[in-house]
């Protein structure tokens, strides 16, 4: 495909979907798909079929639109409403030109007034809901792959990392390490065999936002990664999936099928000398595979555990090769900032972290589902203002993210700006985006049991602080369930939160105490109620 | 989940299935060069045709491959994906992931050790393999239940108590 294809192509299907009198988007990600979209959605094709209706309505799937909670969700093109727990037949009504049919269907209309939709800005998740994912024209329709075809024809690959450093962009895996800063060292390396490779392994438990992206998107991560590939001199990426999430699978080889036969993917991209090829790797179940010495060895089709560092995959990564890893939503990142520029992207968010960031809001809170928020909202307008608060008859206790490796935030914390610094310094981490909030019922001892649990079961057993460290915690953790804990329990936690921390190999291990750390700061009153030798306490 | 189809499925006896799975098995090992490094991508497949991974599988696969037999079955118990015991006809998977957990996933897997199996294990009349996820990723339908692949969400004692006794109901109906 040349550059002019690329726009014919863009312009047939906008003057396409410009004929039809209404496009319905039926919600096809996991969520919705339990709550019965797919039967909404046959329920539309069949009736459409059947009035003879085609050319006119058309329905599809679409990416997340965000509220979970009240799945199946449709959303209809020509006015822009998203309905709410559609039933089949209900969703019929949306068929008829009478707008008298669709009015009845008013309680079902959410109000896009609402802090839930006018406090996010989408930047990862804009094309989520409004395309078909299962659609390569689709995705050109908006825009795709103009960024693929802009850096190969008119940018340099030293021009690329220039926009991309520019522009701020910190790795959305975790650890906030800064974009072009990684790519340029994997650019600067000798030798012409390079790897790029998408960590898609989101093992974090309460955390749903890559998933999300390649559910709704797939086409955006792959122009990411080939961008990528062009600034660091790669051929071959990988993208590491999680054997879990089946739907994003399937999704994924689509569009590396499709990509293909438009020549978007393959040799000579856009009739240049630039050729990329993509291929899925699906995970087995290991959450340590997400630290990337781990991923790379899983990829390599052994155990997934970590190696020292360094050297860093940057330097010798994939089969001892120069691999740039990136997370699913840095590389959804990288479209809209070569297409926008770094200065528009810079200007969102805070000094340090720039842009946007996904969030999974789960548990306690009214409005569960996935939100983008800009980088510095406040932790309070993410989950009271979009998320409704915690719902009634409940006060809300404490917010943890970052899973496994974050903390748990106490309300009175609830003020800070949501980026990397802010987190860091009270104790938690922006992880990968999952945000879950508890309520007064929950136990904050428990919480870091279940972590603990947690890592103690992922641990890889590699090491020996994580290894041991993790059954040792666990221990100790589950005497104060039981409130057979002592005074020297809780010492000897807080000793081996400091060793697992400090002697640990990987990430797993280092940040497995966060969760009892942060809760010892901000709940130590929880752990010293269950002593069982507490002052002035009975025995 | 399709591994469970293939078991489930009635011409798994029949020499002519066990013929088509090998074969199908040898075609994926072909396809990406019977190099070592494609082992997890084998061992997927492998366990999508056969259900689980026997001894016997997991050898043939390390001759195939040609990796020693020790760094085969590594792997294979390295990953939770990967099963070396034989399915039931149901898979019922609790979510125990951070949300699912603090909306009642315990109570949900408490129901399903009591009336099946503990979590990793089949019922003694091969009818329901429990087992506990790491999220499914479908957080905000918590707490949520995989059952035979499909996800539901915001699952009740009460429901997966109504669920296992219509499939005590189909087995008496089956069996007379």
């Amino acid at each position: 495909m040349t550059v002019e294809e690329l726009y014919e192509m863009r312009d047939r299907e906008r003057e396409r979907l410009a004929r039809l009198r209404e496009r319905i988007y039926c919600c096809s990600a996991a969520g919705c798909l339990s709550c019965g979209s797919e039967s909404v959605r046959r329920a539309l094709a069949a009736e459409i079929e059947a009035r003879g209706l085609k050319g006119q309505v058309e329905v599809c799937g679409s990416g997340c639109m965000g509220l979970c909670s009240r799945g199946p969700l449709v959303r209809t093109q020509s006015d822009g409403a998203i309905y709410a727990q559609l039933t089949p037949d209900e969703a019929l009504w949306l068929l008829s030109e009478d707008p008298a049919e669709r009015r009845r269907l008013e309680a079902k209309r959410l109000d896009l007034n609402d802090p839930f939709f006018t406090r996010q800005l989408k930047i990862v998740l804009a094309n989520s809901g409004y395309i078909d994912p299962e659609s390569v024209h689709d995705y050109v329709a908006m825009g795709g792959y103009q960024a693929l075809a802009k850096v190969l024809t008119e940018m340099t690959p030293e021009e690329v990392i220039e926009e991309i450093k520019a522009s701020g962009l910190r790795g959305r895996g975790g650890a906030g390490y800064p974009t072009g800063l990684k790519w340029e060292l994997v650019r600067r390396q000798p030798g012409d065999i390079k790897y790029v490779i998408c960590n898609a392994d989101e093992g974090d438990p309460g955390a749903f936002m890559d998933r999300s992206v390649l559910e709704g998107d797939p086409h955006r991560v792959l122009e990411g990664m080939a961008i990528a590939a062009y600034a660091v001199g790669a051929q071959q990426g990988y993208i590491y999936v999680r054997g879990e999430y089946g739907l994003a699978i399937q999704r994924l080889q689509l569009a590396i099928r499709q990509a293909e036969r438009e020549r978007l993917l393959g040799n000579r991209i856009f009739e240049t000398t630039f050729g990329f090829r993509v291929d899925l790797r699906i995970g087995a179940g290991a959450f340590v595979c997400g630290e990337e010495t781990a991923l790379i060895a899983s990829i390599e089709g052994k155990r997934g555990t970590p190696r020292q560092r360094p050297p860093y995959p940057p330097e010798r990564g994939l089969w001892g090769k120069p691999t740039l890893i990136n997370n699913v939503e840095t590389f959804a990142n990288v479209p809209p900032i070569i297409m926008n520029g770094a200065r528009w992207f810079a200007s969102i968010g805070t000094e340090t972290s720039k842009g946007t960031k996904v969030f999974a809001l789960a548990g306690a809170v009214r409005n569960t589902g996935l939100v983008e928020v800009p980088m510095g909202t406040p932790l309070r307008t993410i989950l009271f203002e979009i998320g409704g608060g915690v719902p009634e008859g409940r006060q809300f206790k404490a917010a943890q993210t970052g899973g496994p490796s974050g903390g748990c935030i106490p309300a009175e914390l609830l003020d800070v700006p949501v980026d990397y610094e802010s987190l860091a310094a009270i104790g938690s981490i922006m992880g990968s985006g999952g945000l879950i909030v508890l309520d007064d019922s929950s136990s904050m001892v428990d919480v870091a049991r279940f972590f603990m649990e947690f890592c103690m079961d992922e641990s890889c057993g590699k090491c020996i602080p994580c290894r041991a460290g993790t059954v040792q915690m666990h221990e100790i953790l589950c005497r104060f369930s039981r409130r057979e804990a002592t005074r020297q329990d809780l010492e000897l936690l807080e000793e081996l939160c400091v060793l697992l921390k400090e002697t640990s190999l990987c990430g797993l291990g280092q940040t497995a105490p966060n969760p009892v750390m942060s809760t010892l700061r901000y709940f130590r009153h929880e752990y010293e109620a269950r002593l069982t030798d507490r002052e002035g306490g009975a025995q | 989940m399709s591994a469970q189809t293939s078991v489930n499925s009635p011409e798994r006896s029949s020499g002519q299935a066990v013929d088509q799975r090998a074969k199908m098995l040898e075609r994926a090992m072909s396809r990406h060069h019977y190099a070592g490094d494609a082992l997890l991508e084998v061992l997927h497949t492998a366990q999508e045709l056969y259900g689980y991974l026997s001894p016997g599988l997991l050898r043939e696969i390390a001759r195939k491959l040609r990796l020693p037999p020790s760094h085969v079955y590594g792997v294979a118990t390295f990953y939770h994906f990967f099963t070396l015991q034989p399915r039931g006809e149901h898979t019922v998977m609790v979510c125990m992931g951070t949300a699912c957990y603090v909306k009642g996933a315990l109570g949900l897997l408490e129901v399903l050790e009591r009336r099946c199996a503990r979590a990793g294990s089949t019922s003694p009349d091969g009818k329901v393999s429990v087992g506990t996820a790491r999220c499914v990723g479908a957080c905000g339908l918590a707490p949520v239940i995989v059952w035979d692949g499909e996800i539901l969400g915001r699952v009740t004692p009460q429901e997966l108590n109504r669920r296992l006794d219509a499939l005590a109901v189909a087995e008496v109906r089956d069996d007379g």
